[in-house]
């Protein structure tokens, strides 16, 4: 076993597992069911897929890495996606992620201290006209400025506060 | 009367869900008025969009609809009086928008509720499979799209009766028909416009496809950032098995097709075919060697045909309409109509479908009524990270395959970023290398390395370190990568360098030799000064100063100090006297 010693309940993904795990070709299909499960790909669940799959932990992790959608690390609440598609990038997609790196302290990939928010640049989201864009948990934000996005982040922080 | 609601993905980010919501708690009060939904009509700048029908016609089109105008609009719909909201009106400029478009694929986008299989069968749908099942051979369809001139639409143009021919006379009882909807292109929205407004159009399109190279399976692979087209699709796909359009013994025929959809994970290179089969089969997407094509031997090692979203929507029109229909629109080599995604620097950005053999002026001028604020043109990016920039002077070019080829661009997916004189055209290659060298699978040399040390050239060159002999070097690697790459991804990965060094070379030279950048983009090459004839000592940038770098006492000249300073331009925008200046 790994250093990471995770303990994730493998009880969870029991029933994905009896539905794929003996499916060829449905290993990516396993990985999003778990991820969806779990929020990230815990290396305990990720030995026992490979397990119950017959294949390798190699294998398993070297598709869960190949993806920009499966991530190994735990997320935030939030998680946003800013999008760093050409439409955005032209419209200064750069200013906006700079302007939320600098309001949340961490670097894209990272979570902030108190998990709320998790940064994410991303390849395009398919929203160009509304450029520059971001999603942030499913729900989309379009025409963004730094102020406008701090804006948005400030009104989560403090939804996530009275929801404590 | 009916209120109609456009909720694509842009839409509904734009707030059409919440105009819905709010319609939808008033219309209770409003006897003879009923809400309903279409998907996206294309005109994303003029989101959220609110449509009334009278008796199946057009009564009034609302725009920039705000959830504060759902009672203004019930009120004037249920009175038939729009004076008290003139405002909310399309504007007869606007309508020019689509007026000037021929629909083909997005025929029924943003007109039909997209989650009704009724809705598609009334204006018209699944008629062409009851065509083809009531009579056609597969040799009949595939002639029929040999005449139309069809090709595809993802990218390389290829002739989809080709693909379908070969695919029908491999050997072999189990075949695949897939769909690919990865669309990876940054800036391209088409596909999930059309599965998201229309599904199924790609379902009937995808039967005939089927039909005619013998496949019973049929696999649609969407994107994974493209949740609700994924649900829409998923119903669409449920409602056509109710009504035997999918299944066995579809319309009562021997033929037989299910279909489902497969969810991407997020890789650029999966849009490549052989390594969208490779994901498919639960793999790190990787291309295979070519050949065996995938209609030897694809998806689990079987006859494969793959198309993508946008020519399948365009084949059961083609179907009911003829192959010379389709065939004459657009020019000797390319036939028919094609769908761009008019995005970036553009006053009206949206989806615009028109016969081939229009110019890109007619697009980007006609259509999109040029740049925004009308700032100065200065080139178009077409084809995403695989096609190139076409400057100004070459607005005049034709839309066709080839035309766009000669201009060291392709015509691609479609995406059409247009870009103004504040976009530097290095930094703009370098965003795209940093795209592909982080997309490349790693599986072949040329593209794994190759894009990486072109990142590394122009990562130099915009940060103002670039040498003599970069742009020469620039090019050699370009042309190796092109030559030496295992697949379309690599092969394609040098354009945009070679497209901006070939039209901007000025501006590389300017970069590398006088250490400027001509655009002011490049933070490394600008400094930001605030003239002190003009600054009030407001303190506003001052406040805002991310890094503290504006220092200056109220009602007095404020001052940048430039080693704090971190060139976010900020200030800029801030400034209300315009005291500001990026040099």
């Amino acid at each position: 076993m790994c250093c990471n010693h995770a303990k994730s309940d493998l009880t969870l993904i029991e029933d994905v597992l009896k539905e794929y795990a003996d499916q060829k070709g449905s290993l990516i299909t396993i990985l999003q069911k778990a991820q969806d499960i779990y929020g990230y790909l815990p290396i305990d669940v990720i030995y026992h897929i490979a397990e119950r799959t017959g294949s390798t932990p190699a294998k398993v992790l070297g598709v869960a890495t190949f993806y920009a959608q499966f991530r190994l690390q735990p997320i935030g609440k939030y998680l946003i996606m800013l999008c760093q598609g050409t439409a955005c990038h032209v419209n200064g997609s750069e200013r906006i992620e700079a302007a939320i790196k600098q309001e949340l302290g961490i670097e894209d990939g990272e979570t902030t201290a108190d998990g709320l928010f998790t940064l994410k640049n991303v390849a395009c989201l398919g929203c160009c006209s509304l450029s520059p864009v971001m999603m942030i948990n499913d729900e989309t934000y379009g025409s963004l400025t730094p102020d406008k996005a701090i804006t948005i982040l400030n009104e989560l922080k403090a939804k996530a506060e009275e929801e404590k | 009367m009916k209120i109609i609601v456009g909720q694509g993905s842009c839409g509904i980010a734009a707030g059409a869900m919440k105009v819905y919501n709010s319609i939808e708690d008033k219309i209770s009060a409003f006897e003879g008025v009923t809400l309903g939904i279409t998907g996206c009509i294309g005109m994303c700048y003029l989101e959220p969009i609110v449509d009334v029908y009278e008796n199946d016609e057009l009564f009034a089109r609302f725009v920039k609809v705000k959830e504060t105008d759902a009672e203004r609009i019930l009120n004037a719909v249920s009175s038939k009086n729009l004076d008290e909201v003139s405002d909310l009106l399309i504007t007869d400029d606007d309508k020019a928008f689509l007026s000037q478009q021929t629909r083909i694929a997005l025929r029924n986008c943003g007109i039909i509720d997209p989650t009704s299989i009724d809705a598609y069968i009334n204006a018209g749908g699944y008629n062409a499979i009851k065509k083809v099942l009531s009579g056609m051979t597969q040799d009949d369809v595939i002639e029929v799209i040999k005449t139309s001139g069809l090709a595809g639409r993802g990218g390389a143009g290829f002739p989809t009766w080709f693909k379908w021919n070969a695919a029908k006379q491999s050997e072999g009882e189990e075949k695949y028909l897939i769909c690919n909807a990865d669309e990876g292109d940054p800036g391209a929205f088409m596909d999930r416009a059309v599965i998201e407004s229309d599904p199924h159009t790609l379902i009937e399109g995808m039967l005939i496809g089927a039909y005619t190279i013998g496949a019973k399976e049929a696999v649609v692979y969407v994107r994974a950032e493209y949740p609700l087209a994924i649900k829409r699709l998923q119903k669409a796909i449920e409602d056509a098995k109710a009504k035997n359009l999918l299944g066995k013994n579809i319309l009562g025929t021997d033929f037989s097709c299910e279909m489902r959809i497969k969810a991407g994970a997020g890789a650029f290179v999966c849009g490549e075919e052989t390594a969208l089969i490779e994901s498919l089969e639960g793999e790190r997407g990787m291309p295979r060697l070519k050949p065996p094509f995938p209609a030897q031997s694809g998806y689990w090692q079987k006859p494969s045909n793959i198309n993508n979203v946008e020519t399948f929507a365009n084949v059961a029109w083609i179907i009911n309409n003829g192959g010379e229909a389709f065939a004459a629109m657009g020019t000797e080599n390319s036939k028919g109509t094609k769908v761009f995604a008019l995005t970036g620097k553009i006053k009206k950005g949206g989806l615009v479908e028109i016969p081939m053999g229009k110019t890109l002026r007619d697009v980007i001028y006609g259509i999109g009524g040029g740049n925004k604020n009308d700032a100065e043109f200065k080139a178009v990016q077409m084809g995403g990270p695989s096609g190139g920039c076409i400057p100004g002077e070459l607005l005049d070019t034709v839309i066709d395959y080839k035309a766009l080829g000669a201009t060291g661009a392709i015509m691609g997916s479609g995406g059409m970023v247009v870009m103004d004189s504040s976009t530097c055209m290095p930094a703009m290659a370098k965003f795209f290398l940093d795209f592909t060298a982080k997309e490349s699978c790693g599986k072949c040399v040329p593209c794994r390395i190759g894009t990486k040390r072109m990142l590394e050239i122009l990562t130099r060159i915009c940060d103002g370190n670039g040498k003599e002999g970069d742009i020469e070097l620039l090019e050699e690697l370009c042309l190796a990568i092109k030559d030496g790459a295992l697949c379309g991804l690599g092969q394609t990965a040098p354009n945009p360098v070679l497209t901006t060094i070939r039209y901007f070379r000025n501006e590389y030279e300017a970069h590398i030799n006088d250490k400027k950048c001509p655009a002011k983009e490049c933070s490394n090459l600008i400094t930001y000064e605030i003239d002190a004839d003009r600054c009030k000592g407001c303190t506003l940038c001052a406040k805002k100063c991310p890094a503290n770098a504006i220092s200056g006492e109220l009602k007095n000249a404020h001052v940048i100090n430039q080693d704090m300073c971190i060139k976010c331009g900020q200030c800029v925008t801030l400034c209300k006297f315009g005291a500001i200046s990026r040099n």
